[in-house]
């Protein structure tokens, strides 16, 4: 039995249904979204990008740095010099982590803004509150990675608390705001869902066969099952061997520093600096093949709004899928090829920017050709 | 909406939702006190070495390797939790361009929800109990994941193009 009166039903058939006869509209939540969401994950990697590429390989050596100032202070029998040194040792790993942050939040509320996109026709609210929603989201996705990259630089200065600053609390309030915008989306959806009479709908997004969605999609699901299978690979034959290895390095570090051995002590901290890197390009290549899968995946509904040639979606979703394949593969290569390998990787990941980019101007130029012809066809009866 | 399509959508949102809840509990209640832990142990350590300390050398390495691999796995499960819910709910709204029979897609979808909630799951108890039983459980559910998303791929390569 269906617990919603039947004037309640009348009042969310009548708050879905503006969604089907403007379903990409210049100002539409689902627009807002998939353009806010493009736009996330484009500055995002770009910063992932510049971070990689200007201070990636820069902070792995001065945590090698605070590492064998600490043992070479415990050589010299110093126990003070090896709290300091693990004490900015942990400062500037706090710093390199908000930057990490940033990145990996900005990419991933993008996600989440293409899906709840691609979501919004069923989402039973009137069209300017899923437009409020759509706001507040995208708001909040912004105002957590920057209050999150400002953390390390604002500190505590002003700040009414003892252990929070200012940076960290917006960075929480663009958190909250984030969680409720997609509580209301999912409220929304159970609204649509507990109608009686819910309207049917043809969606152009879900229904494209074009030959660039299924590029990407198959594409999409290649790279994630690729970064499956090397993650699958990494936990049966490296990871548990890393983490032994992790523990009798650090042991023999230890034990030699005790002993005032400084050749051991080097030595130790070369396969340590060696071991860190195998891990770091290891679970790089595994995210970023999953997390350039998805994205695949998700930008494939999105192909019948990118307003370009069908030979130029179908070259940019080549691009895209190079520079996602590219990306992780030449991430892996970098132990083996060094700096070469890491420029390729950059090269790569500028490719999907290049593609991404590419794909939002396409978005942008839309202007209402499918939607012109859709309503009719895309309602039926309820 | 086809059954299928409904166990991964639902499925996904479900694995997000037990992510970010397992996720919150982390953050506030685990998440810090590992990394003091970590931080504490590794310098203990070092300073025993300065004072010439063997066995609390020794002893505080051994609570570093002991809090560094169960942080490891905490991290890890909350990421791979949200991720495959992310990936869940992709794959429910892109089932319908896989070149599958309806049977074939419940199978595949069901495969792949539980995948995904047993591997993360197999991999949190491994912080529990270091004995096979978990390992067992993770390495079953990610053969589940991957199974399932080759299923998937070769739908979607399959599938036949049009405008």
């Amino acid at each position: 039995m269906n617990p919603m009166s039947s004037s309640q039903n009348t009042t969310a058939a009548q708050a879905v249904a503006p969604a089907q006869l403007e379903t990409f509209a210049p100002s539409s939540a689902r627009r807002l979204l998939a353009l806010g969401g493009i736009g996330l994950i484009l500055v995002g990697m770009l910063l992932g990008d510049i971070f990689a590429v200007f201070v990636l390989h820069q902070n792995a050596a001065r945590a090698g740095e605070g590492l064998s100032a600490a043992a070479h202070a415990a050589i010299a029998g110093d126990a003070n010099a090896v709290v300091l040194s693990f004490q900015s040792v942990g400062s500037f790993l706090e710093n390199r982590g908000t930057k990490v942050d940033t990145h990996v939040h900005m990419i991933g509320f993008g996600y989440l803004a293409l899906m709840l996109a691609i979501l919004e026709p069923w989402v039973a609210l009137r069209d300017s509150t899923r437009k409020k929603v759509a706001w507040v989201f995208l708001f909040g996705a912004w105002l957590l990675p920057v209050g999150v990259f400002l953390i390390h630089y604002v500190g505590l200065t002003y700040s009414p608390f003892e252990a929070i600053g200012w940076a960290s609390i917006f960075a929480d309030f663009g958190g909250v705001l984030v969680i409720l915008a997609t509580v209301a989306c999912l409220f929304g959806i159970a609204r649509h869902f507990r109608q009686a009479e819910r309207p049917q709908f043809e969606d152009v997004l879900l229904n494209d066969r074009g030959r660039p969605g299924r590029i990407l999609l198959a594409g999409g699901l290649a790279l994630v099952l690729l970064g499956f299978l090397h993650g699958a690979y990494y936990a049966a034959f490296d990871l548990y061997r890393h983490e032994a290895l992790d523990y009798s390095l650090l042991s023999e570090l230890s034990t030699a520093a005790g002993a005032q051995n400084a050749t051991a002590v080097d030595d130790a901290l070369g396969w340590s600096g060696q071991l860190a890197g195998e891990k770091a390009v290891n679970i790089a290549a595994h995210a970023h093949a999953i997390d350039f899968g998805l994205l695949a995946i998700l930008l494939a509904f999105f192909q019948p709004y990118v307003s370009l040639r069908d030979s130029w979606k179908r070259n940019w979703a080549w691009v895209l899928l190079c520079g996602s394949l590219v990306l992780p593969v030449f991430v892996l290569l970098e132990l083996k090829l060094g700096l070469l390998a890491g420029g390729i990787a950059d090269v790569g990941g500028l490719l999907v920017i290049l593609a991404l980019l590419a794909m939002w101007i396409g978005i942008v130029r839309y202007t209402g050709e499918i939607d012109a012809v859709a309503p009719s066809a895309q309602r039926r009866s309820g | 909406m086809s059954a299928a399509r409904r166990l991964l959508i639902l499925g996904g949102i479900g694995l997000a939702l037990l992510g970010m809840i397992y996720g919150g509990w982390y953050a506030v209640f685990a998440e810090h006190q590992e990394l003091d832990g970590i931080g504490r142990s590794l310098t203990a350590s070092f300073a025993a070495a300065a004072e010439r300390n063997a066995a609390v050398r020794q002893s505080a390495l051994e609570r570093y390797r002991a809090q560094k691999y169960d942080y490891d796995r905490h991290v890890d499960v909350h990421g791979h939790w949200i991720g495959l819910a992310m990936l869940l709910i992709a794959l429910g709204m892109a089932l319908d361009r896989m070149n599958f029979g309806e049977r074939w897609k419940m199978l595949l979808a069901a495969a792949l929800v539980l995948g995904s909630f047993l591997f993360p799951l197999g991999v949190l108890l491994e912080t529990l109990n270091h004995g096979s039983v978990p390992r067992a459980l993770a390495i079953a559910g990610s053969a589940l994941v991957i199974v399932s998303l080759a299923g998937m791929t070769l739908g979607c390569a399959r599938a036949p193009a049009s405008n």
